[in-house]
């Protein structure tokens, strides 16, 4: 019956790959070739001018500081994410009294998880709206309302957090990391509760304390999930456009005040739509596809381990 | 720009629908690019030429089918349905298609790539293309046509005549009109006359009276001055008058036409100087920078401060919010001394834009389509329902009742008579309005003097298109 086996693998795969390549290898490599052009995004018309969009762009001071925040947020991002989400996935899962009766979480430990893991649930619009009310500028503001309250701020001179310069950026990673970890610290729930309560138990018999345990046992057990954990939030980090672009002040998909925020992906979408250099966004689209996959192979490379089976 | 779909405009959902385009990491922007597979052959056609029956100047074909795309924004779509009746009435053989959409961009830039484009469309709200990006692909028709062409409800006029001051130069880029602004929007300051009275306080006329009073008002209590932060154009409508009208209309062109030279008037610098006072003087609401639109305009119906710049779709854009009593009434904006421009002189223009693109395969229908929306009864329909004037002169007939913001813009509109202008630039020079935002910004939050806001400005006149 082998014969017969060929086509029956056949028929299930041809569909997903035809759309595959119809849907997104296609288009990329569209991509390609439209930002070697001057296409407006408005009409078929287009010119070939070869490599001028790439010299333009990395010329272009709104790109390369564009890039340096993406860049802060590609360090920032996954550094804070992980060691949260690893710090409560610990607490959740062995950290409890050590002692009596073997490995167990914190008291109430399924309660929190649930809890974690409620901003996961919520839309990138939810997330947007519901931060804009707790960081509104005046004292109808959730923090400002707060601290307004107990005399810290001045209710004349509220705090601007998304719209300040300095820390515009900042706000909006903190909207991303209070989302993200709750997915994470699943992620290294359901990887640590793999790990053999003996393994830990013996170490417990020795005298470990939590912090050995922790590094000599849960780390190096939890690596694979770590490194999947880094590589998706360094893509997360390139990107950013959602709350980027919703949340800062500024003309045509926020990144303000005055490019203090300004990520590729604003800056993209602001050319595309805004200005009419479709050819030069898709040049910026271009670059951001080589950075997230360089850094996808470079971060899976270099945090490669030996494998521990037990 | 310049109407209630403002309200839309800068509204979250609209974005979030822009984010979709970038939410797997740029592989569906990819495939919003993959549209572009129209060919180069279908180079735009000849523009109807004017011919001499006055109920058919362009020579529309009964047969032709129209296609009509309507932005469904705050003005809804079915005063459109209206027009299209009409046209149906004259060319019963006309099979006519109807699109009401919020995305306008969504829709139509795939059409625009194709080179399939609709016969007439609304290019407005948070999706709207870009005018000045569609001009510079040759995607759209010169009106100029239907500017000759004859007024319908009086054949001896043309509707060039009838048109309010400014229509025509709102629509034109280099040179030639291309869209017809079918809202009339006036900008200036809005407050309450009800509070007004009840504090004694008289409007000002001048901006030294506009400060001496927003001083009376901060010691009553009341902030004095809100504006949308989060979004600094509309802070431009104040800066941009003053400089209008301390400057003149020949200093107006040049600011429209990105012409660098405009920047070293003194002209300039006395209007964001002047304006600057507020920040000086202390007078904005607590918050205000950082706040939306909505935000803002909620605080100041609430009456959290007194004065408010915006255009006049507010009224339409704020009846949930606004007291039964509140009474919104408009004021230009306060003049300077030694202004080339009266104190009644104002920032007046149109908004919603009507294109028929240079592709469409039914020109003279949608050419003949707008003439059909500028008669009195139209627009009289469209007043009616959307608390907005349209650009036909004197055109609400008696029985349509307005609400005071409109009234009171109205009248504003009247005072003013032909010394209107209009900066252009917020809507056809995108790239040196996001920069001129961007400075303003930063002063309000006391970040840059006023000087170096015109350098700045001057700066960004290198964005020229």
């Amino acid at each position: 019956m082998r014969h017969r086996k060929t086509p029956f693998i056949f028929g299930f795969l041809v569909v997903p790959v035809v759309l595959y390549i119809a849907l997104v290898i296609w288009p990329y490599l569209q991509t390609f070739g439209y930002s070697l052009t001057d296409w407006s995004g408005a009409s078929p018309d287009m010119n070939f001018i070869g490599l001028d969009n790439y010299t333009k762009l990395f010329q272009d001071s709104a790109f390369l500081d564009a890039l340096q925040h993406n860049l802060l947020l590609l360090i920032v991002l996954p550094l804070a994410t992980i060691l949260l989400a690893l710090f409560f996935a610990f607490m959740l899962n062995v950290g409890g009294k050590s002692g009596t009766g073997g490995v167990q979480g914190v008291r109430g430990s399924a309660f929190y998880k649930v809890v974690f893991f409620f901003p996961q649930v919520l839309s990138v619009a939810i997330l947007s709206v519901l931060f804009q009310g707790v960081y509104r500028t005046d004292k109808g503001g959730l923090l400002n309302g707060v601290l307004i309250g107990l005399g810290i701020v001045d209710e004349n001179h509220p705090w601007d957090f998304a719209s300040n310069p300095t820390f515009g950026l900042w706000c909006v990673m903190g909207v991303i990391i209070w989302s993200g970890v709750g997915f994470y610290l699943v992620l290294f729930s359901a990887a640590m509760q793999s790990i053999p309560k003996d393994i830990y138990e013996a170490a417990l018999l020795d005298g470990a304390k939590r912090g050995t345990t922790f590094f000599k046992i849960t780390l190096p057990l939890l690596w694979e999930s770590i490194q999947t954990a880094w590589v998706y939030l360094a893509i997360a980090a390139m990107d950013a456009f959602a709350l980027v672009s919703t949340m800062t002040p500024g003309a045509y998909y926020g990144g303000g005040p005055d490019h203090h925020s300004e990520i590729m992906a604003t800056l993209l979408m602001r050319n595309f739509i805004t200005y009419g250099k479709a050819g030069y966004a898709c040049a910026m689209g271009v670059v951001i596809f080589f950075i997230t996959l360089v850094l996808s192979v470079v971060s899976l490379r270099v945090t490669r381990r030996e494998k521990i089976e037990f | 720009m310049g109407s209630a779909t403002e309200y839309n405009r800068r509204d979250l959902f609209k974005r979030a629908a822009a984010i979709t385009v970038l939410a797997a990491g740029g592989t569906s922007l990819l495939a919003a690019c993959a549209g572009g597979s129209g060919s180069s052959d279908s180079k735009s056609g000849a523009s109807p030429t004017l011919g001499s029956d006055n109920k058919n100047p362009f020579g529309v074909k009964a047969s032709d089918a129209l296609d009509v795309v309507i932005f469904k924004g705050g003005y809804g779509d079915d005063y459109a349905k209206v027009f299209e009746d009409a046209y149906k009435k004259a060319y019963a053989g006309a099979n006519v298609s109807h699109l009401g959409t919020q995305e306008i961009s969504g829709k139509l830039q795939p059409r625009f790539n194709a080179g399939s484009p609709p016969d007439v469309f609304d290019n407005s709200g948070a999706q709207a293309m870009k005018a000045d990006v569609l001009v510079s692909a040759d995607q759209l028709t010169d009106l100029t046509v239907l500017l000759d062409a004859p007024y319908l409800d009086d054949p001896t006029k043309k509707i060039r005549d009838v048109l309010l001051p400014g229509t025509v130069e709102q629509g034109t880029i280099n040179g030639k009109m291309y869209s017809l602004n079918y809202v009339y929007t006036v900008f200036g300051l809005w407050y309450s006359a009800k509070l007004f009275k009840e504090k004694g306080w008289t409007p000002p006329k001048t901006w030294d009276e506009f400060i001496t009073l927003c001083g009376t008002i901060k010691a009553a209590g009341i902030a004095p001055f809100a504006h949308q932060g989060k979004y600094p154009y509309y802070a431009n409508y104040v800066i941009f008058s003053l400089i209008a009208k301390q400057g003149g209309l020949d200093l107006v062109k040049k600011i429209n036409a990105c012409d660098a030279t405009a920047w070293d008037d003194p002209a300039v610098l006395a209007g964001v100087t002047a304006f600057n006072k507020i920040m000086e003087g202390d007078f904005l609401l607590p918050g205000t920078n950082g706040m939306t639109h909505t935000e803002s305009q909620t605080a100041w119906c609430q009456g959290k401060a007194a004065f408010i710049p915006s255009g006049s779709w507010l009224e339409n854009e704020m009846l949930a919010s606004t007291p039964a009593d509140f009474d919104m009434a408009f004021l230009p904006i306060p003049s300077l001394p030694n202004d080339k421009l009266p104190a009644t002189a104002l920032w007046a223009g149109a908004g919603e834009p009507f294109m028929v693109p240079s592709k469409a395969k039914n020109k003279a229908g949608g050419l003949e389509f707008l003439r059909m929306m500028l008669t009195k009864d139209g627009s009289s329909k469209f007043v009616a329902t959307a608390n907005s004037l349209t650009v036909l002169k004197d055109g609400v007939n008696a029985d349509v009742p307005l609400k005071p913001g409109t009234k009171s813009s109205a009248a504003a509109v009247t005072a003013a008579g032909d010394v209107t202008f209009n900066f252009s630039f917020q809507d056809l020079q995108t790239a040196f309005d996001a920069e001129v935002e961007n400075a303003t910004n930063e002063l309000v939050n006391k970040r840059i003097s006023p000087a170096e806001w015109v350098s700045r400005g001057k700066a960004a006149t290198s964005k020229k298109v």
